[in-house]
């Protein structure tokens, strides 16, 4: 009876060190590969900067609108200022299109509808268009820093 | 030894040389010279590494053309020739955004055969998804998913995604206007649980949508890296994958008793599939078979008074049977890419998207039901969807007899009355949609929560789950539960991937013939 006690001991030490090393083994192995899944995401993203230029003041007469192709925002000048707006839609990413002739921005893959303050008033865009910050810079240009977005309606009066 | 000793030298060469070209076969195949007794015919099958993924005899219920159609054999060719086409084409593609367009350019106007290879492989993937999509319908409708056989449907159904993801990666690939805004909208599908976060407030704590997005695309934006990692994908990460989950499924094919058979085949039922001799021979009350005491040990009904397992040689039945689907499928693929070209459209432009911007046929029912919201039509009701078809097996643990088409009390039946009202119920669904609008047109400044969670997709989606638990209710059948919910998938996949490649024009809006779509 005592014996038989000492070998279940016994054996339920061996096994728990046992335990422990496969423990061990699959914890390392396991907590390695998920570390090395890090080098999915690089540390420094391969992004073309945010910033542009658009021009200074005088390129937007009050009523204009701008459309930058490459940039995909558009710059309206109005009567109380400047304001950038994207041209992605903030459903999968497609560019909107201005539709002038209703006044409101048309997405080709979805449906989405915009106001020109990029208002949703048609799903599925489930958020408005984000406008962007437009800094004066020093000699007259305007820049946009697409990294920055300002509240609907904060106009730049330049 | 001896023998061999006394010969000289030269001599003994000159014999070998002789013997050479039937020594060289014998070790191949490790088997005698074919005299085609029963003998070789199954070593041939057992003996090689590649063959002895079949049995060395076959039911001859398995080679019944109207009950498998050939559908799985048919997958795994289109998958053989979408290997073979494919590693040609990697001698000529280059997976860069200044390279890539070019190089398929090239592929379809300068390289010798190019154009017929890449028109192959592009009509070889539409075969395998529809071949696929039949082969899992033929399985669910023969009640063959039930015990041993179910993970092997758990596997199917990720042969199933595999076969859509590679499809997906793969025409990402030319750097076209088609892949540019499919890796665009795809991505921003994973970025989508934004809009869930958003609404709870909490996306600048953890930006779930944000991480997926990043890690699918290498950069916030679609460029360079993603192309390379889509590249990565296609050719290496999911036909690997998918070669070795083939293999798995085609091993548990054999391992859980071959195809599925009903119990009561009448040789009616096994006109017109080869025979033989001892396919014939119906068991009398003694058995010949040595091994009839395990079948009793197995709780199987010993084989009284009919034929013993009514098998035939694999060697060369089934192989013919394969090599005729196989010669066919090619053979129609060939004739295809001779006649039809791949699609190849403009050189991606990020500032310009195709209007209106439809992905493939096969995925233009998930584009409709994500028209309605990004995260629900786009991840959650997909990932339910498959969820439910692995689940299937689980769900309904009924025994029944399986093997025939619509086997079961009532199935038939209830799969008719199903596929009636839901397509009532998916054409309504749309009529209403495109007349009256949703949501946003009603309430414009409405929380996009109460879009992303009731939108048309999901009201049906809930509406068919309610009704699948009232059919369980009433028929205390599982078997007939999970029979509507697949017909009604099956139903509304159809008729929205109709309805979105036809109606669907310009800013996805409704027409009633693309003829009608507005010029620019």
């Amino acid at each position: 009876m005592a014996s038989d006690k000492k070998q279940n001991s016994s054996g339920d030490r061996r096994d728990f060190v046992g335990k422990c090393a496969t423990g061990t083994f699959v914890g390392a192995v396991g907590l390695a590969a998920a570390g090395s899944l890090c080098g999915l995401k690089p540390s420094v993203l391969p992004d073309p900067s945010e910033q542009f230029k658009i021009g200074s003041a005088t390129d937007f007469p009050v009523g204009s609108v701008k459309v930058f192709d490459k940039e995909n925002v558009a710059v309206f000048s109005e009567r109380d200022g400047l304001y950038a707006i994207s041209l992605v839609c903030t459903h999968l990413g497609c560019i909107v299109s201005l539709n002038s002739k209703e006044g409101r921005f048309d997405c080709p893959c979805h449906g989405s509808k915009f106001t020109l303050e990029g208002k949703v008033t048609q799903a599925p865009a489930p958020k408005p268009l984000p406008w962007f910050k437009i800094t004066p810079q020093p000699g007259g240009q305007l820049m946009v820093d697409k990294g920055i977005s300002v509240e609907s309606g904060t106009k730049v009066v330049v | 030894m001896s023998d061999s000793v006394k010969k000289p030298g030269l001599v003994q060469l000159l014999e070998n040389l002789k013997n050479l070209p039937a020594n060289a076969k014998a070790s191949f195949s490790r088997r005698g010279p074919a005299d085609g007794s029963r003998r070789t015919r199954a070593q041939t099958v057992f003996n090689n590494v590649f063959m002895h993924i079949h049995t060395v005899r076959i039911h001859r219920w398995s080679l019944k053309p109207t009950f498998t159609f050939g559908l799985g054999i048919a997958s795994a060719a289109s998958f053989i020739i979408l290997a073979v086409t494919g590693i040609a084409l990697m001698i000529y593609y280059e997976p860069s955004t200044s390279g890539a367009y070019e190089s398929v350019k090239n592929i379809t106007f300068v390289v010798p055969g190019g154009r017929l290879i890449r028109n192959v492989h592009r009509w070889a993937a539409y075969m395998m998804v529809v071949t696929v999509f039949l082969h899992m319908v033929r399985v669910f409708f023969t009640n063959s998913y039930k015990k041993p056989r179910e993970f092997n449907w758990v596997l199917g159904v990720i042969l199933f995604v595999l076969t859509l993801a590679l499809s997906f990666t793969g025409y990402c690939l030319p750097w076209d206007q088609l892949a540019y805004w499919a890796i665009t909208i795809g991505a921003n599908i994973a970025g989508s649980p934004v809009e869930v976060t958003d609404a709870l407030g909490v996306t600048h704590m953890m930006d779930v949508g944000a991480m997926q997005k990043e890690l699918m695309l290498g950069s916030k934006f679609v460029g360079g890296p993603a192309l390379l990692r889509f590249y990565w994908a296609h050719c290496i990460l999911l036909p690997i994958s998918m070669m070795v989950l083939i293999m798995a499924h085609v091993w548990r094919v054999r391992k859980d008793g071959g195809l599925s058979r009903p119990s009561d085949i009448t040789d009616d039922d096994l006109k017109g599939t080869p025979c033989e001799e001892l396919a014939e021979e119906a068991f009398t009350e003694k058995s010949r078979k040595s091994y009839g005491l395990m079948c009793v040990v197995r709780n199987k009904t010993a084989a009284v008074d009919r034929g013993p397992e009514r098998t035939v040689m694999s060697w060369p039945h089934l192989f013919n049977a394969e090599m005729l689907i196989f010669a066919l499928i090619l053979v129609f693929l060939l004739i295809l890419g001779l006649m039809v070209d791949a699609p190849l459209k403009e050189l991606a432009n990020p500032s310009v998207p195709e209007n209106p911007a439809k992905a493939p046929w096969y995925f233009l029912a998930m584009q409709e039901i994500i028209s309605y919201s990004a995260f629900c039509g786009g991840m959650v009701m997909p990932g339910l969807t498959v969820l439910f078809l692995m689940g299937i097996p689980y769900l309904d643990r009924e025994e029944g007899d399986c093997g025939r088409w619509f086997v079961g009390e009532g199935v038939k039946r209830t799969t008719i009355k199903t596929a009636i009202v839901s397509t009532i119920a998916v054409v309504g669904m749309l009529v209403f949609t495109v007349s009256y609008g949703w949501l946003r047109n009603w309430f414009p400044d409405i929380n996009q929560i109460w879009i992303t969670m009731v939108n048309p997709g999901t009201v049906l989606m809930t509406a068919f789950v309610l009704v699948t638990f009232g059919a369980v209710a009433k028929t205390r059948s599982t078997r007939i539960g999970v029979t509507v919910l697949f017909t009604y998938f099956l139903v509304s996949f159809v008729i929205l991937t109709y309805f979105a490649s036809v109606h669907r024009g310009p800013n996805w809006d409704f027409f009633w013939w693309p003829s009608l779509w507005p010029t620019h």
